[in-house]
C-alpha cells in the first residue's frame, strides 16, 4: 500500500514540478516567477514544462560566476540555494530522493522492467561525493575562460536528466537548435542511454553513483528532524529489508545510512516484526502509539 | 526532543535569508528563465 502511495506522490510531484503544460503551443520554456524557487529534486530548469529552477544548475551558475561577481562587488555565493537545500535536508534528509525527484521516479519505473538484476558495488557510493565536490564547486570556480566565467561542468558534460528532460524536447520544439548539435550532444545522449540501460538492470544507478544532489542531502540523514529508528530486540536478521531496499542497505547494520533515500519500503513493506519505526525530532511513531521501548539510532 | 536538527535547520535558514537579502533569488530566476545550452548539450 505504501509503495502505491509513494508512486502516486512521485508522479504528482513530477507533474507539478513540470506543470507548464502550455509549452507545446508556446514552444519555449516557462519564464514565470516560480522559477526563483529551487526544485527539491533533480529536474532541469530548461525542461520546457519545468516551473522551478534546478538546484544543481543554480549552484553551478553561482560558482561559475563567483570571480566576476566579486570583481563587480556582488557577493553571490549561492547561499540562497545551499540554505534552501539545507533546510530540506535538516527536515527530512534524503527523503526528496525517494518521494519527489522526477529522475528518481524514471529510474524506479525502468527498474520495474522484468529481467536479470544486478547489485551495484559499494565502492561506487563514493562517486556522488566526488561529483559534488569536483563538478559543482571546484571545477566551475577553478577553470574559467578569458573573461573569468567558469563552466557548468555537471550540466554540460554529465547530467542525463538535462538531456532527457530538456535537450531532446527542445530540439523537437525549436528546429533552430538542431543546427547547433555537435559531438557533445551525442556524448550526452550516450550517457543518457547508458543510465537508462543500467536502470533496467540495477536500482537507481544514477542516484547511487553520480547524483551530487543526493550526496548533499546525504550529509543530513543522521541529523535530520525525521529519522528512522531500529529496534534490535525485534529484529530477526531475516534480511528482507536488505532484499527490498532500492539502494541495498542492511538497515540493522546502519540505520539512517547516508545512502538511504527514505522510501520507507523497509518499514512499511519488508519488516513484519516491527523492528523499524520513524521518529520526528525525538518523538517516535511507537511512542505516539504507546509501545516505544528499546529503539536505537546511529 | 533532539536539538541538533533545529540548530541545523536554523543555520541553513539563516544562510538562505542571507542569500535572499543579497539578491540571489533574482539571480536564480534570471538564469532559470533562459534556455541553458550547457544543460541540453549544445553549449
Amino acid at each position: 500500500m505504501r509503495q502505491y502511495l509513494r508512486r502516486i506522490i512521485q508522479a504528482l510531484s513530477a507533474l507539478l514540478l513540470n506543470g507548464y503544460w502550455y509549452f507545446p503551443i508556446s514552444r519555449t520554456i516557462y519564464q514565470g516567477q516560480l522559477k526563483s524557487i529551487c526544485c527539491p529534486g533533480l529536474n532541469c530548469h530548461s525542461c520546457p514544462a519545468a516551473i522551478t529552477a534546478c538546484p544543481l544548475g543554480a549552484i553551478q551558475n553561482f560558482m561559475a560566476e563567483v570571480r566576476v561577481s566579486l570583481e563587480a562587488a556582488r557577493y553571490h555565493f549561492g547561499f540562497y540555494v545551499l540554505g534552501w537545500l539545507g533546510i530540506i535536508g535538516g527536515l527530512v534528509g534524503r527523503m526528496p530522493c525517494g518521494w519527489v525527484c522526477p529522475f528518481g521516479l524514471i529510474q524506479d519505473l525502468l527498474f520495474k522492467i522484468p529481467g536479470r538484476k544486478i547489485r551495484i558495488p559499494y565502492i561506487f557510493s563514493y562517486g556522488p561525493y566526488i561529483f559534488l565536490v569536483l563538478t559543482i564547486f571546484i571545477l566551475p570556480i577553478w577553470v574559467v575562460d578569458a573573461f573569468g566565467y567558469g563552466f557548468l561542468w555537471f550540466c554540460k558534460f554529465i547530467c542525463p536528466a538535462g538531456t532527457l528532460e530538456a535537450g531532446l524536447p527542445l530540439l523537437i520544439l525549436q528546429p533552430t537548435l538542431r543546427t547547433m548539435v555537435g559531438h557533445l550532444f551525442y556524448i550526452k545522449v550516450a550517457i543518457l542511454f547508458f543510465f537508462v540501460a543500467w536502470s533496467v538492470l540495477a536500482s537507481r544507478p544514477f542516484c547511487r553513483t553520480v547524483c551530487p544532489l543526493g550526496a548533499f542531502y546525504s550529509f543530513f540523514n543522521r541529523v535530520s528532524l525525521f529519522r528512522l529508528r531500529y529496534h534490535p530486540e525485534k529484529c530477526t536478521h531475516c534480511e528482507l529489508c536488505y532484499r527490498d531496499c532500492p539502494v541495498d542497505i542492511k538497515f540493522y547494520e546502519s540505520p539512517n545510512d547516508s545512502r538511504c533515500i527514505r522510501c520507507l519500503v523497509c518499514m512499511r513493506q519488508s519488516c513484519a516484526f516491527g523492528a523499524i519505526s520513524w521518529e520526528m525530532g525525538g518523538t517516535s511513531e511507537l511512542f505516539v502509539q504507546g509501545r516505544g521501548k528499546g529503539a536505537t539510532m546511529k | 526532543m533532539r536539538k541538533g536538527p533545529f540548530i541545523v535547520i536554523c543555520a541553513f535558514l539563516l544562510l538562505c535569508l542571507i542569500g535572499t537579502v543579497s539578491g540571489e533569488v533574482r539571480y536564480v530566476l534570471e538564469k532559470a528563465v533562459s534556455i541553458c545550452l550547457d544543460c541540453i548539450g549544445i553549449g
